[in-house]
């Protein structure tokens, strides 16, 4: 369902705003959502004031600084450092991304930091990503066959393992399911870019021998075609894949076993 | 992970969404593709009203001829000449996606461009032709 207002207890209040601390060169403000599950308080903003050149180039180094120089309660998660464990995914200057591959010289002015939009809130920058990962879970994302197993591994063409790129490389990390409105109003029923992603990427493999059965899923009012080419998926990709590409194929095999 | 849920002291809030994401081209596109295709069925119906309006004499239709030919009138059928054309490149702009092309977001912006801005010089060029035929110029 569309509902464009936050309920009650999201809406956001004025937060908290720290006083830069010391000699600072080059000043850059950071504007951070925060919420804090052990008080009754709504959702926040609170200021921070970081020494850009005291600092690494990426908004994860900031958020680093901050919570290791001004705010240790500034919670969010992080792992990698460098785009391949999908975990520091977050709204950044109004797009979804992650903070340690945005560089802050790509944000004009204040850098403005929320969870993944439309999601339940753990805790500041942590949302709960429990309804995804059963999406995930729903679509078998594992090499299914019918045929006796080979002795070896199970082999395929160039050709048909070319197929599978601009889809392997997706890290899950959410940046697009969260990115989609259709996926906002309707997440309990359309499975979302990234989940889609991932279920063409198994009717894709030359190797998996339950393309019918997998195409059977999907088809239902919901769960593929509540995608309606907004196209914020792809933008906003930190990987540079299409998830909306993604979900055009799978409509196509649809298409295709009719005619 | 349910019963951390259940045993909860506040509710979980739900992150900011549209109040923050970042307007592009497309989600006004996308927007407005559906909005015009709203408005298509309430224009559909002004047509529909217009033929009624012939169909049943010359009364009806002088009544329906002085609303559609006053200046709120025609606001409305130009608004609607512009959702008809609207509609129309976002419907092709569709078309070319369903056939799985288009994706890069190289064309897409490109396609975008076109859809936004195609419809509104058509729009004027069908309302000066529109208007020299009625010997406005």
């Amino acid at each position: 369902m569309v509902e464009i207002a936050l309920p009650a207890n999201s809406k956001i209040n004025k937060g908290i705003s720290h006083a830069p601390k010391g000699e600072i060169a080059k000043a850059r403000t950071l504007k951070i959502y925060r919420w804090n599950p052990d008080d009754a308080e709504n959702p926040r903003i609170d200021t921070y004031t970081i020494d850009e050149d005291d600092c690494g180039p990426m908004v994860l180094d900031a958020l680093l600084k901050v919570k290791n120089e001004i705010d240790s309660t500034l919670t969010f998660r992080r792992s990698c450092r460098e785009g391949i464990c999908g975990s520091c995914a977050m709204n950044i200057d109004g797009q979804n991304t992650l903070a340690c591959t945005k560089g802050m010289d790509e944000v004009k002015g204040d850098i403005t930091i929320y969870p993944l939009p439309h999601m339940p809130v753990i805790k500041d920058l942590v949302p709960d990503l429990t309804t995804l990962y059963a999406q995930y879970e729903s679509i078998e994302p594992w090499l299914k066959t019918d045929t006796p197993k080979p002795q070896a591994e199970w082999k395929q063409s160039r050709e048909d393992r070319e197929k599978l790129d601009g889809l392997y490389e997706c890290i899950l990390c959410a940046c697009c399911s969260t990115s989609c409105p259709s996926y906002w109003w309707n997440s309990d029923k359309y499975l979302g870019p990234a989940v889609l992603l991932q279920a063409y990427r198994w009717l894709a493999d030359s190797r998996d021998e339950a393309t019918g059965d997998r195409l059977d899923d999907l088809e239902d009012p919901f769960r593929v075609y509540r995608c309606h080419t907004i196209m914020n998926c792809a933008k906003a990709c930190p990987k540079g894949l299409s998830p909306a590409k993604a979900i055009s194929e799978i409509k196509k095999l649809m298409v295709a076993r009719e005619v | 992970m349910s019963d951390q849920v259940e045993t909860q002291k506040h509710p979980r809030p739900l992150s900011p969404h549209i109040q923050i994401y970042r307007w592009t081209l497309t989600m006004v596109l996308s927007i407005l593709h559906r909005a015009t295709g709203v408005a298509l069925y309430a224009g559909t119906a002004l047509l529909a009203g217009w033929l009624l309006a012939a169909a049943s004499g010359e009364e009806a239709y002088a009544v329906v001829q002085s609303i559609s030919t006053a200046w709120y009138g025609r606001l409305v059928l130009f608004g609607y000449s512009w959702a008809l054309f609207h509609h129309m490149f976002g419907g092709l702009r569709h078309f070319i996606w369903d056939t799985g092309r288009g994706f890069d977001l190289r064309h897409v912006e490109i396609i975008a461009r076109v859809t936004a801005f195609v419809p509104p010089v058509l729009t004027i060029v069908v309302w000066v032709l529109a208007y020299s035929y009625l010997g406005a110029f």
